[in-house]
């Protein structure tokens, strides 16, 4: 009597709705030789180059980071991880912009300090932005598999005479690995599909050459150059799906005493990555603040972007459920997670494209707030299913068979049980979804009404047009959403070590 | 009234029940217990509807679930206690108590009863492990089921809890009335807590009986073994008794032995004295417990036996020992392997 879950025909429905664009823009290829093109070749090796190195980088920044933050109890331990996960936040564009302002000669270091620096552009500046912005992936999924590791582990390894940071090495992060290839798989997908870096770095990786091609009427290129990314895109996702998941038994986590002078020498090893993340930033917008005011700004900007990211957060939420409970019931459900995944590698500007055909088509759709929406939630409700799908399955298998024997419904099971205990899960995709779509740029661009102007496609259009200076309200507004959602975000850690998990150790 | 009957279940190709039959009557209590895997929780897994079986026919009152009509478990009236106690995280423990009573009558006795009225208002993960059973209980039991499913729940908790804590689970079962299934590893609880007891072995129930049955007249080499310390001895089966190198043993034949068999003999069954003459037996190894010494004794030119003795009878190891069977009632003979 194998049932057929009810989660299944919702969530095959929502994975051909993720699908389409990726449909959309084979149609869009008027000939199939094309694809194997050899000339975009150069575009190929800098968007394989970019991801490589900011990957690396990424790990080799986050993965200690994770070991820090969890373990090691530090004076004010909540701060340095806000601290630390707060770039993720940033729009990495703003990096973008603020270093390509900052450094070089005639850049604001060397106009305001004297100092002269090398100028940041090119695959180097790319990279170092990129690496500064994805890192917090890797910390953030390294360090929740670090927590939900038992300390009698290490403790034992320890006991047997392995010092403590082989043991870490040997013990803690072999059993870390899918966390750390989950971030590092984030990290990988954010840099082939960020548009703004490259763009603002001049370095011509895909999403920036489709971008140029777009607004040179050429849809046929665009949408091959699109295709070819989405192949990388695909092969990375195959990797993913080809990792176990490796299952914990809940227990007390490590703890790790420093000694007094290792907590300066650690703030000291730490302080540049936010030095160079968050203080330069704002650094540069405020230096921008008092030298040019509000100049040309409108409040409504603000208004656009809040309202836009949290009706995206909410629709994508929704559409989330179903998904992550298929997925957790059987292979055909991970099947479709995995369509709906394929979303968060499509690229914003590839999204874009897809959509401007597609609301061609549709002319009462073209030019509306739903289409823009629908591009959001397509692009990011696998940040949704994943939050979601990760609380669901840490609930206790019994829970539910208690409240079935008990005699409630399977539905009254899934409101009165599975939802409130999911809940905290729901809301953290909802706070992922809200920043992801806050500092959404290209998509935004090609997508947004006549009229309807964001803080990130203002951003743009002062870049653009060379006022440099007007970008310090906008950014710094980016700046502190952001941050109000990450502080959201880590609101919901805080509860579940408060609160179910203290439960799982006593 | 519970009944089973030719209940098979399958997890895919392999068979973990086999062929159970068993009926449960007004507010007996069923121990179920066996080695790991031996199928006990897959039982009360059936019997609540919570796994598919492959076989058989289960009914309760006013409902009857077979292969080919199962019956959803909210549908079964029936009640469960888990061994990690599956309680709510995000309810407070009244909240749990009353997860769907309509009125606080049946919530309030039981939480009086169990001794919960201080930590109606806390949520379930700041009490212990005790108290958490306790609230499982309480809510089990204000549902007014009219059959309890108990899968293993004590073995999340210390022994010293234990103890106590079966005793006022029984009680609050005869309190209520309802007939339940529980079902343990531990022999101990097995044998004291139960009005009734099964003893499974790889999906096949192999003995249902009294506790006392049980122990004394094992259906087999298995239960005899399970249930308690167990030696035998070679003998002659002679109508009532057997003899044997200890002397005339009185006996009962387990599945109609006859001539050569194996006698069962619990380590209680037996004595040890200081040896008169040259004894019988040799001290092998002994062990305290507190109350007795338990003694391993090789008796000559036969086998080892298990005796248990008072704590003021000390035999060091090597020292010869006279031994002797004292039981007076009937001693399972199982025919020879």
């Amino acid at each position: 009597m194998t049932r057929w879950p009810v989660s299944y025909p919702l969530a095959l429905l929502i994975a051909l709705i993720t699908a389409a664009p990726i449909v959309v823009l084979i149609g869009l290829v008027e000939n199939p030789a094309d694809f194997l093109d050899t000339r975009n070749l150069d575009l190929l090796v800098n968007t394989l180059l970019l991801m490589l190195f900011t990957v690396t980088g990424a790990v080799i920044i986050g993965v200690p980071l994770a070991v820090l933050t969890a373990y090691v109890r530090l004076p004010l331990g909540k701060l340095w991880l806000i601290l630390l996960a707060a770039p993720l936040a940033m729009p990495s564009y703003i990096g973008a912009f603020t270093f390509y302002a900052a450094f070089g000669p005639g850049g604001e270091i060397d106009n305001l300090l004297g100092i002269s620096t090398p100028s940041a552009s090119g695959l180097t500046g790319a990279t170092l932005v990129m690496i500064l912005y994805t890192y917090p992936f890797v910390l953030l999924t390294t360090r929740a598999s670090l927590l939900s590791q038992d300390a009698s582990l290490i403790n034992a390894s320890r006991t047997l005479g392995l010092s403590l940071p082989m043991s870490l090495w040997k013990i803690a992060l072999p059993r870390a690995l899918r966390g750390i290839t989950a971030g590092a798989l984030l990290s990988a997908l954010y840099t082939l599909s960020d548009f703004g870096t490259p763009a603002f770095m001049g370095l011509d990786t895909f999403t920036r050459v489709i971008y140029v091609e777009y607004n040179a009427f050429g849809l046929d290129q665009a949408a091959m150059l699109s295709l070819q990314l989405l192949v990388i895109v695909g092969l990375i996702l195959f990797l993913e799906s080809t990792i176990g998941v490796t299952l914990e038994r809940p227990g007390r986590s490590l703890t790790i005493w420093p000694g007094r002078w290792q907590v300066p020498a650690l703030l000291a090893a730490v302080a540049p990555i936010v030095m160079l993340s968050i203080v330069l930033p704002l650094g540069i917008f405020t230096l921008w603040l008092f030298r040019e005011g509000n100049a040309g700004f409108e409040l409504e900007y603000a208004w656009n972007s809040t309202y836009v990211s949290l009706l995206a957060a909410a629709v994508a939420v929704v559409l989330a459920l179903p998904v992550a409970y298929a997925s957790i019931a059987g292979r055909f459900g991970r099947l479709m997670d995995r369509i709906t995944y394929l979303g968060f590698g499509v690229p914003g500007i590839v999204m874009g494209t897809a959509l401007v055909y597609a609301g061609l088509q549709v002319p009462f759709m073209y030019q509306t707030l739903g289409l823009l929406v629908i591009a959001y939630v397509l692009r990011f409700l696998s940040l949704a299913v994943g939050s979601v799908r990760s609380t669901a399955e840490k609930l206790d298998a019994s829970l539910t068979k208690a409240a079935r024997v008990l005699g409630a419904r399977p539905s009254e099971v899934f409101w009165r049980v599975t939802v409130p205990l999911t809940f905290r899960g729901m809301i953290a995709g909802a706070a992922l979804v809200f920043l992801e779509v806050m500092r959404e740029l290209p998509a935004t661009l090609l997508l947004a009404p006549t009229g309807f102007e964001t803080l990130a496609t203002y951003l743009w259009r002062v870049y653009e047009a060379g006022y440099f200076g007007r970008a310090a309200i906008p950014g710094l507004l980016l700046v502190l959403m952001s941050g109000l959602g990450l502080a959201l975000m880590l609101f919901g850690e805080r509860r579940a070590e408060f609160g179910m998990i203290e439960d799982k150790k006593s | 009234m519970l009944q089973i009957e030719n209940l098979c279940v399958d997890y895919g190709p392999v068979r973990v029940v086999e062929n159970l039959n068993l009926t449960l009557t007004e507010d007996e209590i069923l121990m179920l217990v066996g080695p790991t895997a031996c199928g006990k929780t897959t039982i009360l897994q059936a019997v609540a509807g919570l796994i598919p079986i492959a076989q058989g026919r289960i009914s309760l009152g006013n409902w009857e679930a077979t292969p080919g009509k199962s019956i959803a478990p909210e549908k079964r009236k029936l009640g469960m206690v888990f061994q990690d106690f599956a309680l709510f995280p995000h309810l407070t423990v009244e909240q749990n108590v009353a997860f769907r009573l309509t009125d606080m009558v049946q919530a309030d006795h039981w939480l009086k009863l169990l001794g919960l009225d201080n930590f109606r208002y806390v949520k379930p993960g700041t009490l212990s492990g005790g108290q958490k059973q306790r609230v499982a209980l309480a809510r089990t039991l204000a549902h007014e089921p009219s059959l309890i499913l108990l899968d293993e729940p004590l073995s999340n908790l210390d022994a010293a809890l234990k103890d106590s804590l079966r005793w006022e689970i029984r009680n609050a079962l005869k309190v209520a009335g309802v007939p339940a299934i529980w079902v343990t590893h531990d022999q101990e609880e097995a044998l004291s807590v139960g009005d009734r007891l099964g003893v499974l072995n790889a999906g096949v129930l192999e003995q249902l009986a009294s506790p006392e049955a049980c122990f004394c007249e094992p259906a087999s080499r298995f239960v005899a073994g399970f249930l308690g310390e167990a030696s035998f001895i070679r003998g002659q089966l002679k109508g009532n008794h057997v003899s044997t190198s200890l002397g005339d043993v009185p006996a009962t034949a387990v599945d109609e032995a006859t001539g050569e068999v194996d006698l069962l003999l619990r380590p209680d069954d037996l004595s040890l004295a200081a040896a008169v003459g040259p004894g019988n037996a040799k001290v092998s190894w002994a062990r305290y417990e507190g109350a007795y010494w338990l003694y391993g004794v090789a008796l000559d030119g036969g086998p080892q036996l298990q005796i248990r003795t008072s704590h003021e009878n000390y035999f060091g190891i090597g020292e010869r020992v006279g031994v002797e069977v004292i039981t007076t009632h009937a001693l399972a003979a199982f025919a020879i392997a």
